[in-house]
């Protein structure tokens, strides 16, 4: 564990000492829980014509594929005429375009910005290396398929896809936004434990509690 | 003093009427900005749907009493703003709840949004949120002193702390108006205006791409909401003051549109005119160029 991360004794400013424990202390560590929609469907109905014509995504370029999404905001694609923005904290996001191969190192990260995004939040697994590795299928420190780790909802494939494509697949997110059906993050919170252990066997140096957000 | 009750569901009007003009306002002038741009800009009523969604978020996380109570301040900042000024000039329906002396009170709830802010995202925790506190209270505090000493020259000039009197002075034709009447007061108030709208080149506080969207970078679903919403009612109460201290208010709704359309659009057309500064930079235009025009205004008084 890092050093940062023990349990230590901290003077305070008015001179009175305590004990810090950063594991705790820093982080909340109750696991997620499935939150059902509005109890009546036409209520629920609305929230998910909401959600699907306000996609904000998590900038957070994980791979080499986060370079197609920078001319989708720039005047060539303009991706914000269909109500998609970028937004730059995990906390407003509710889209999290997983851009390419991840690393393991990366895939923590990763973890971390997706359990602290609110839900509803839904996962793209964008170019071919995270349905099954692509080009990187035989590296040591990448992982081959996205939804063993987090839940996928959708995935782009090509190496790379372009622009036009990402934007073709906000539209069908739209389409699975607006049928009921973007619920990952309930799936994420039901197989809970499965996607932990599926983590674990990956990050080798675990330092933060199981559930951070 | 003889309460007048059915002020209450005038000025419920007012605000619902702000609101809605607020969020389309919003969107036509970022749509502009966009245009600008050579893009396409956002749909006009984008700015509902993001609201709708935030409100329904199922999962809200909170950071302590502070944190619930920064939106809330945030948005009775803009609402007191906007119910206690006149919107609508010799209307009984819309002058809300002015009072004399009301200009004093304008000018506290111009700046209360940012303390209450500055108290919630303080107290999320998150350093960027810290740091963004830090930008923004220098920053406005210097783009609210040449707007201070503006409102005190033109407070001077008619004799008056109520925003009642100071519109019927300039009633009677354009040359009546502040503008014509004390240039430099309006020249340095509005130097202040671009200071306070968060539009660029004064926007490094809230800029996605500084550190990352400053002191909200905590605030979530329906808190989120909430400062959205007020992000709709703030610039155009703020706006209903200048109309009313400086362009000589408005006597109906379309002269009150049409007026606060050209105000904001006076910050929209420096934002994509001009790149962003720094906020030492933004701090020391400010003390250079606004300020000696405020203090020259009052002089010349």
């Amino acid at each position: 564990m890092k050093e940062e991360l023990k349990i230590r004794v901290v003077k305070g400013p008015d001179g009175v000492e305590f004990e810090v424990e950063p594991l705790r202390d820093y982080y909340c560590e109750a696991a997620p829980t499935v939150m059902p929609g509005a109890y009546i469907k036409i209520v629920e109905d609305m929230f998910n014509w909401a959600r699907s014509e306000s996609i904000w995504i998590l900038g957070f370029g994980t791979g080499c594929g986060a370079i197609e999404m920078r001319p989708l905001m720039t005047p060539r694609f303009d991706a914000y005429r269909y109500g998609v923005q970028w937004r730059p904290t995990p906390r407003q996001a509710n889209l999290f375009v997983i851009s390419g191969y991840l690393s393991t190192k990366t895939l923590k990260r990763a973890i971390r910005a997706y359990e602290q995004m609110q839900s509803p939040k839904y996962v793209i697994g964008l170019g071919s290396c995270t349905i099954n590795g692509g080009m990187y299928w035989d590296s040591y420190n990448t992982i081959k398929r996205l939804d063993d780790y987090l839940p996928v909802d959708l995935y782009i494939a090509g190496c790379m896809p372009r622009p036009e494509a990402l934007l073709a697949g906000f539209m069908d997110m739209k389409k699975l936004i607006r049928a009921g059906r973007g619920e990952g993050a309930n799936l994420y919170a039901e197989n809970f434990e499965w996607y932990k252990a599926n983590q674990k066997r990956v990050i080798h140096d675990w330092d933060m509690p199981d559930y951070n957000w | 003093m003889q309460f007048d009750w059915m002020k209450i569901p005038y000025s419920l009007l007012t605000l619902f009427i702000v609101v809605n003009y607020g969020f389309l306002l919003g969107a036509l002038i970022q749509k502009m900005g966009a245009r600008a741009g050579r893009r396409y800009g956002i749909p006009i009523w984008q700015n509902y749907v993001d609201m709708l969604k935030n409100y329904s978020m199922r999962s809200s996380i909170t950071h302590g009493a502070m944190f619930y109570l920064g939106p809330v301040f945030r948005l009775s900042g803009g609402v007191g703003l906007l119910l206690f000024v006149p919107t609508i000039y010799g209307s009984y329906m819309f002058s809300n709840l002015s009072f004399a002396g009301d200009l004093i009170l304008a000018l506290y709830f111009v700046f209360f949004g940012t303390l209450g802010m500055a108290l919630g995202a303080g107290e999320s925790g998150h350093p960027h949120a810290a740091i963004g506190i830090t930008r923004g209270l220098s920053q406005v505090s210097t783009a609210e002193l040449p707007f201070a000493l503006a409102v005190f020259s033109v407070a001077l000039q008619y004799q008056t702390l109520s925003v009642t009197d100071i519109v019927a002075a300039q009633q009677g034709g354009m040359m009546n108006w502040t503008l014509f009447t004390n240039p430099l007061a309006v020249a340095a108030a509005m130097l202040a205006f671009l200071g306070t709208m968060m539009r660029p080149p004064f926007d490094v506080v809230v800029a996605p791409q500084e550190i990352p969207i400053g002191p909200p970078t905590e605030y979530h679903s329906s808190y989120l909401a909430m400062m959205q919403t007020n992000r709709a009612i703030f610039p155009i109460a703020k706006i209903v003051i200048y109309m009313n201290l400086f362009f000589g208010g408005a006597d109906s709704w379309p002269v009150f549109f049409f007026k606060v359309f050209l105000i904001y659009l006076w910050s929209a057309f420096v934002g994509v005119v001009f790149p962003r500064f720094r906020v030492e930079q933004s701090i020391r235009w400010f003390l250079i160029w606004a300020v000696p025009l405020g203090i020259l205004s009052i002089v010349l008084v």
